[in-house]
């Protein structure tokens, strides 16, 4: 039998599917809108911070084929996730982070983010954030050492701290830092809120001058790779929506209560990795809830806890802890917002009857 | 006593095999898991950790000795009091011991050598095997499973320091330029250290049962 067609329409019965989304393909595409963040981190901050963004990323991976290994399970790589975990955790990392400590942090991140939970679609956290958040427990001073952006040596000097022997302090880089960039305070934006009440404009923020962890400064950047990626809906549009929605109101309203005390809400949400975190960390499909709901309200606890760390906590920075708190009530933000069913009866109902 | 009759038709083990339960088959810290609020709490250092271990193995095998003496005066209704009385008076020894010897480790162990009377690997041997065996049986078990308990808090005791501090015993291994990792001294290194321990014997144990399964498979065949 023959049927006849118009030439280059093709017509079959529903459902309609060009081509299966697969763990592969999303995964690949979340690595592709992470390159042009890598990228501009690296005009940025030079070699230190390209070889801390390869260093870590490849640890992620030796670690993830070790980890199949012992498990003796066929090779996980070609899912791109442990790319993803190294890509995040670099670019969460300070720009002159010593490698050996970038490295255990991807051994962590992978080892008891992932591994230790069954493999990817098991993790309960982010691994890129625990790896992030068992550095910032053991290393507290070298995850707060900033070097300046632009130094016009970049291209061809490294950090001191970049390649500090495995197991020893990274030297002081305070003296470094001066000469590489005058006036160079060390210090992030949010810490100059906090301990000096001086705010950065937003044409600092979005000129990249600021001080900041590897791959925080682009806010633009992240925007449109994660608007990319919500187009072609791999990741939920919804997440760094609730997030930012949420971080901005809240900041609003203590900006209302005491204006002089509280930085206004573009301050809070250009600063530190509050894009980054919303965009990319959040939004990790293994560790963030599915209801349609849930993602609301797990968005929303994101935004607030991390502007009530800023605000309140001894850290200047708590878009980490917040991600991961969410994280942790992912699988009970699920369970009290399940959808009912269509025509399903309300139990209550049922019990009277 | 009904207690005592509990291993009547099984075969006894050998004073070698007593000895050996508390170290490897039934280790307090990595097979049975408990005592573990001064394995977490102490296990900062290696001295820490010997101290805190030898305390306990001192307190374990005196009142295991002395719970199989009057296994068969006390009434079991009153049995439980009895070995806390008993528990509780050689922790009080070991307590103004400690305290004599030095004052530096008391310092550092604080509260956990009063609590070694609610330590449950004690109580649990007074229960379980002094009550029921007589005294050179019950004290060489209890000596087995007091060094397996010091083994186990020198395993936390020693990763910490080493990580911690970049020292074992205090002597820095690493010299001056040694990053400590902070973690490692705080609670959560603890738990870390811990999880770690008892996942590499786990590991251990489930590749053996592996083996002996392919073995066994390999036999029949």
């Amino acid at each position: 039998m023959k049927t006849t067609m118009t030439p280059g329409i093709e017509l079959r019965t529903s459902p309609h599917v060009v081509k299966g989304n697969s763990v592969e393909r999303i995964m690949f595409h979340v690595v592709l809108a992470l390159l042009p963040i890598a990228a501009f981190s690296v005009w940025q901050y030079g070699v230190s911070a390209l070889t801390s963004l390869v260093t870590i990323t490849l640890v992620c991976i030796g670690s993830e084929r070790l980890f199949n290994r012992l498990s003796g399970q066929p090779s996980t790589l070609s899912d791109w996730s442990a790319t993803i975990t190294g890509l995040l955790l670099a670019l969460s990392l300070p720009p002159a982070f010593p490698l050996w400590m970038g490295a255990v942090a991807g051994f962590v991140a992978i080892a008891l983010g992932k591994a230790l939970f069954g493999g990817i679609g098991y993790n309960v956290m982010n691994p890129a954030l625990v790896g992030r958040a068992f550095v910032q427990a053991a290393f507290p001073v070298a995850i707060t050492t900033w070097i300046p952006a632009f130094s016009p040596n970049r291209f061809s000097e490294f950090a001191p701290t970049t390649f500090t022997a495995p197991l020893m302090m990274p030297p002081d880089i305070s003296v470094w830092a001066k000469q590489a960039l005058d006036g160079f305070t060390g210090a992030t934006p949010l810490a100059i809120w906090k301990f000096d009440n001086v705010l950065a404009t937003p044409a600092d923020f979005l000129s990249g001058s600021v001080t900041a962890s590897t791959g925080e400064t682009s806010a633009i950047l992240i925007l449109l790779c994660g608007m990319y990626l919500a187009a072609r809906k791999f990741l939920d549009w919804r997440i760094p929506v609730a997030i930012l929605g949420s971080a901005a109101l809240t900041a609003l309203v203590f900006q209302a209560i005491d204006p002089n005390r509280y930085p206004d809400p573009l301050f809070v949400l250009l600063s530190g990795g509050l894009m980054l975190g919303a965009v990319f960390m959040a939004t990790d499909m293994a560790t963030s809830p599915v209801t349609p709901k849930g993602v609301w309200i797990y968005g929303a606890l994101i935004g607030v806890v991390t502007v009530m760390i800023r605000y309140f906590g001894g850290l200047t920075e708590g878009v980490m802890y917040a991600i991961l708190i969410a994280n942790a009530l992912a699988p009970l933000i699920d369970q009290v917002t399940q959808p009912r069913v269509f025509g399903q009866v309300k139990a209550a109902k049922e019990k009277k009857a | 006593m009904a207690a005592s009759s509990l291993n009547h038709g099984q075969k006894q083990p050998t004073n070698m095999e007593e000895f050996m339960e508390g170290i490897w088959k039934q280790n307090p810290t990595f097979v049975m898991v408990l005592g573990m609020c001064p394995t977490l709490a102490v296990t900062v250092s290696a001295m820490n950790a010997i101290s805190m271990g030898l305390a306990t193995t001192f307190v374990l095998v005196a009142s295991a000795l002395l719970v199989s003496l009057v296994r068969n005066i006390v009434p079991s209704q009153v049995r439980i009091a009895a070995y806390i009385l008993i528990i509780a008076t050689f922790v009080t020894v070991v307590d103004y011991a400690i305290q004599a010897i030095s004052l530096a480790v008391y310092d550092a162990l604080g509260a956990f050598i009063q609590l070694i009377v609610v330590n449950c690997i004690i109580l649990g041997r007074a229960e379980a095997h002094a009550a029921k065996n007589p005294p050179t049986r019950a004290a060489i078990n209890a000596v087995g499973m007091g060094i397996g308990f010091t083994i186990g808090l020198f395993a936390l005791g020693s990763v910490r320091e080493i990580l911690g501090a970049g020292k074992l015993f205090g002597i820095a291994l690493f010299g001056p330029d040694f990053q400590p990792w902070v973690v490692m001294v705080l609670p959560p290194g603890g738990f870390f250290v811990l999880a770690s321990w008892l996942l590499l014997f786990n590991w251990l144990d489930s590749r053996k049962a592996a083996k002996a399964q392919t073995e066994e498979g390999r036999i029949h065949a």
